[in-house]
C-alpha cells in the first residue's frame, strides 16, 4: 500500500475569534494534481502552512507521506507559500545556494532549478531587482531544489504575465506527469480546471465540495435557439420530459441530454416545423457553480 | 547542521550591513581608544573625552585592554544590532517559511544563527585587537617609546572576555528580534537599553539609591564593564568600572548569554511562523 502524500483529519485553526480552517479532512493521492479552490480568506494558505509545519493546528492533525510534518517528512516536499520571499541583497543563484545548504542537497541543484524556470539569464542579479514574475519563478525554483515528490504551491501563477502563467501551468503539468504529486491553491477556477485532476472547494475554512474535474465539467447542456419559442419548448418537452428542459436568460432552451442526442432533438424540431436558428453545446458554467458553492458572496469569507 | 551554519554565515557575509557594523566598530574604537587620547596628549584637543589619558595607556603593553574597552557599551551596541539582523532578517524578509520548508528544524537553524552571532562577534573582537595593536605600535614609534607587548595569555584573556561580552549582546539582539518578530523595534529598544537606560542607572540612579546600586551589580552591562575593566580596559571609558570581581562578572555575563539564548530558542519553537 502506498501512503498518501497528504492526509488531514479534522484539521482546524482558530485565531482568537476567527476560525480560519475548520474540521478539514483532506486526502491527496499519489501522483495527482489537487486544486485547492476558494475565495480570499477561505483558509487556503492557512491549511498549507499547517501542512508544512509553519503553524500549529488548533485541532486535528496532518500527515505527509504518513508522518507528521517535520524535518523528516519534508525531505521530499517542495513548497511555495503565499508569495516568494528571499534575501533581497543576494542574487537569485546565491539565494538558492543558501537554501540548498538548508535543504542538505548539493548547491549545483541551484543551476538546474534556475534553468527549469527560465531564470538562468538573470540568476546573477540581486533578488531586489527582480520583477514580480521573476520572483515567482525563483519561488518555484526553490520549491524544486529537493527534486520533490510532493509540491505544495500557493497561488503559483500570481503575478505572472499570460505567457508566464501558461508556462508555469505547463511546468506543473510536466512535473505531475513525471510522477510528482501536486497540491496547489488558486482562486482561479479556469486555472484549476486546466491543470488539476481533482478539486476541493474551500469556503469559510470548510471544504464545501470536492470532485474530479471531469465531474465538474459534466452538466453541460444543449443550447437551442428556435422559434416560435413556446412551440419549440413543447416539442422538446414532449420528446424528453419537462424536467430536462429549462430556459436561459436570453430565451434559449437549455436541454439536459447526452451529446449524441443533439441530432434527434434537431430532427424533432424540424419535423414540427420549428425554425432552428442555433444548436450548440454549452459548457457548464463553472464560474456560476463556483459562486453557488461559495455562496456567491462578493465579500471576503 | 554545519551546512546550516554555512548558509547562515553566507547570509551575513554577503550582507553589506554586517561589514558596515564591523567597520564602524573598528573606526570608533581606534578613534576613542587611540586617536583622541593621543591628540589630547599632544595638546591638540584638550577638551575631548579621554584626552587627558597618559601616554602609557596608549602603548602596546595596554593594547588588549584598549581593544575591548568599548564592548560593554558602544561595541556591544553594534554586536546587538548584528544579532538583531541575524535573527530579525528572517522576519523582515518573511524568509522563515522559505528556509523552514527546505526541511531544517527550527532548532537547527536557530543554533546555526547563534553560531553565526558568535563567529561575527569573534571577527569583531579580532579586528579590534588588530587595530588596537597597530595603533599602539604607531604611537610607540612616534613617541620613541619601547614597544613592550603584553603576554600571550593576557591577550587571549582579553580576547576571550571581549568575545564573551559581544556574543552576549549579540544574543540579546537575537532574543529581541525573535520576541518582537521584526528588525527595527528590537534595534531601537536594544539601543535604548544599552546606551540610555544603563547609563542613567549607573550615572544618576545608582549614586542616589542603594537598591539601584545593588541591582545594577546583577545587570549584564555592569558585569561586562567589570569584566573588561579587570582585563585592562581603561576605566575612563563609558560603562567600564570594576563594580564586581572578574570571576563573578564572567559568570554573570555567561549566564545572561545562556539565558537569552534559551529564552529565544523556546519562543521560536513555541510560536507560529508566518
Ligand atoms: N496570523 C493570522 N492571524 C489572524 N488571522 C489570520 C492569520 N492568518 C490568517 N488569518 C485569517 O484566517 C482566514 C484565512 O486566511 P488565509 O490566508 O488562509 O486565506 P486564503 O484562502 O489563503 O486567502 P487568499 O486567497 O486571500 O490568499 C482569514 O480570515 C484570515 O484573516
Ligand atoms: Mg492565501
Amino acid at each position: 500500500m502506498t501512503t498518501n502524500p497528504v492526509e488531514t483529519h479534522g484539521l482546524g485553526k482558530r485565531y482568537g475569534g476567527t476560525v480560519a480552517v475548520r474540521d478539514l479532512d483532506l486526502t491527496v493521492r499519489p501522483g495527482e494534481v489537487y486544486g485547492f479552490l476558494g475565495p480570499n480568506g477561505a483558509g487556503k494558505t492557512t491549511t498549507l502552512r499547517m501542512l508544512l509545519g509553519l503553524i500549529r493546528p488548533t485541532s486535528g492533525g496532518v500527515r505527509l507521506f504518513g508522518a507528521p510534518p517535520g524535518p523528516g517528512s519534508l525531505r521530499h516536499v517542495g513548497a511555495l507559500v503565499e508569495g516568494p520571499a528571499f534575501y533581497p541583497y543576494l542574487s537569485g543563484r546565491r539565494n538558492l545556494a543558501v537554501l540548498a545548504d538548508h535543504a542538505g542537497v548539493p548547491r549545483s541543484r541551484a543551476g538546474t532549478a534556475l534553468a527549469r524556470v527560465g531564470l538562468t539569464g538573470r540568476a546573477g542579479d540581486r533578488y531586489s531587482g527582480y520583477s514580480l514574475g521573476m520572483k515567482q519563478r525563483l519561488g518555484l525554483a526553490a520549491a524544486l531544489l529537493k527534486e520533490p515528490r510532493l509540491l505544495v504551491l500557493d497561488e503559483p501563477t500570481n503575478g505572472l504575465d499570460p505567457a508566464g502563467m501558461a508556462e508555469m501551468r505547463r511546468t506543473i503539468r510536466a512535473l505531475a506527469d513525471g510522477g510528482c504529486t501536486v497540491l496547489l491553491s488558486s482562486h482561479l477556477l479556469a486555472e484549476v480546471e486546466q491543470i488539476c485532476d481533482r478539486v476541493g472547494v474551500l469556503h469559510g475554512g470548510r471544504l464545501v465540495a470536492e470532485s474530479t474535474v471531469e465531474e465538474l465539467r459534466t452538466g453541460g447542456a444543449l443550447r437551442v435557439v428556435a422559434g416560435p419559442e413556446d412551440r419549440a419548448r413543447d416539442r422538446v418537452v414532449a420528446l424528453l420530459g419537462a424536467e430536462r428542459v429549462r430556459a436561459d436568460d436570453g430565451g434559449a432552451l437549455l436541454v439536459d441530454v447526452e451529446r449524441d442526442q443533439a441530432p434527434r432533438v434537431n430532427a424533432e424540431l424540424v419535423r414540427a416545423g420549428v425554425d432552428v436558428h442555433e444548436l450548440c453545446w454549452s459548457e457548464p458554467d463553472l464560474e456560476r457553480r463556483f459562486l453557488e458553492l461559495t455562496g456567491g458572496d462578493p465579500d471576503v469569507a | 547542521m554545519w551546512r546550516d551554519v554555512r548558509a547562515e554565515l553566507a547570509k551575513q557575509a554577503y550582507r553589506p550591513a554586517s561589514w558596515l557594523l564591523l567597520a564602524i566598530g573598528v573606526v570608533l574604537s581606534a578613534t576613542f581608544a587611540h586617536a583622541v587620547p593621543y591628540a589630547g596628549y599632544r595638546g591638540a584637543a584638550s577638551g575631548a573625552p579621554g584626552a587627558g589619558r597618559g601616554l602609557a595607556e596608549m602603548l602596546p603593553a595596554q593594547f588588549a585592554g584598549n581593544a575591548i574597552a568599548g564592548t560593554p557599551v558602544f561595541v556591544g551596541a553594534l554586536a546587538l544590532i548584528f544579532g538583531v539582523l541575524v535573527a530579525g532578517g528572517e522576519y523582515g524578509y518573511a524568509t522563515w517559511k522559505t528556509v523552514l520548508v527546505q526541511q531544517p528544524s527550527r532548532a537547527t537553524v536557530y543554533t546555526a544563527k547563534l553560531v553565526t552571532v558568535a563567529v561575527g562577534a569573534l571577527l569583531l573582537v579580532l579586528a579590534l585587537l588588530a587595530v588596537s595593536a597597530a595603533a599602539s605600535a604607531v604611537i610607540a614609534a612616534l613617541e620613541d617609546q619601547p614597544g613592550g607587548w603584553p603576554s600571550g595569555t593576557a591577550v587571549l584573556r582579553g580576547a576571550g572576555a571581549g568575545w564573551l561580552v559581544t556574543t552576549m549582546w549579540g544574543t540579546l539582539g537575537v532574543l529581541l528580534a525573535v520576541a518582537l518578530r521584526s528588525v527595527a523595534l528590537p534595534v531601537g529598544l536594544g539601543l535604548v537599553w544599552l546606551l540610555a537606560v544603563q547609563n542613567l542607572l549607573a550615572a544618576i540612579a545608582a549614586p542616589l539609591l542603594d537598591w539601584v546600586a545593588a541591582l545594577q551589580k546583577g545587570l549584564p552591562g555592569a558585569n561586562a564593564g567589570s569584566l573588561v575593566a579587570a582585563l585592562g580596559a581603561p576605566t575612563g571609558t563609558p560603562g567600564v568600572a570594576p563594580l564586581v570581581g572578574a570571576g563573578q562578572a564572567a559568570l554573570v555575563v555567561a549566564g545572561y548569554l545562556a539565558g537569552f539564548a534559551l529564552l529565544a530558542g523556546w519562543l521560536l519553537r513555541a510560536r507560529d511562523l508566518d
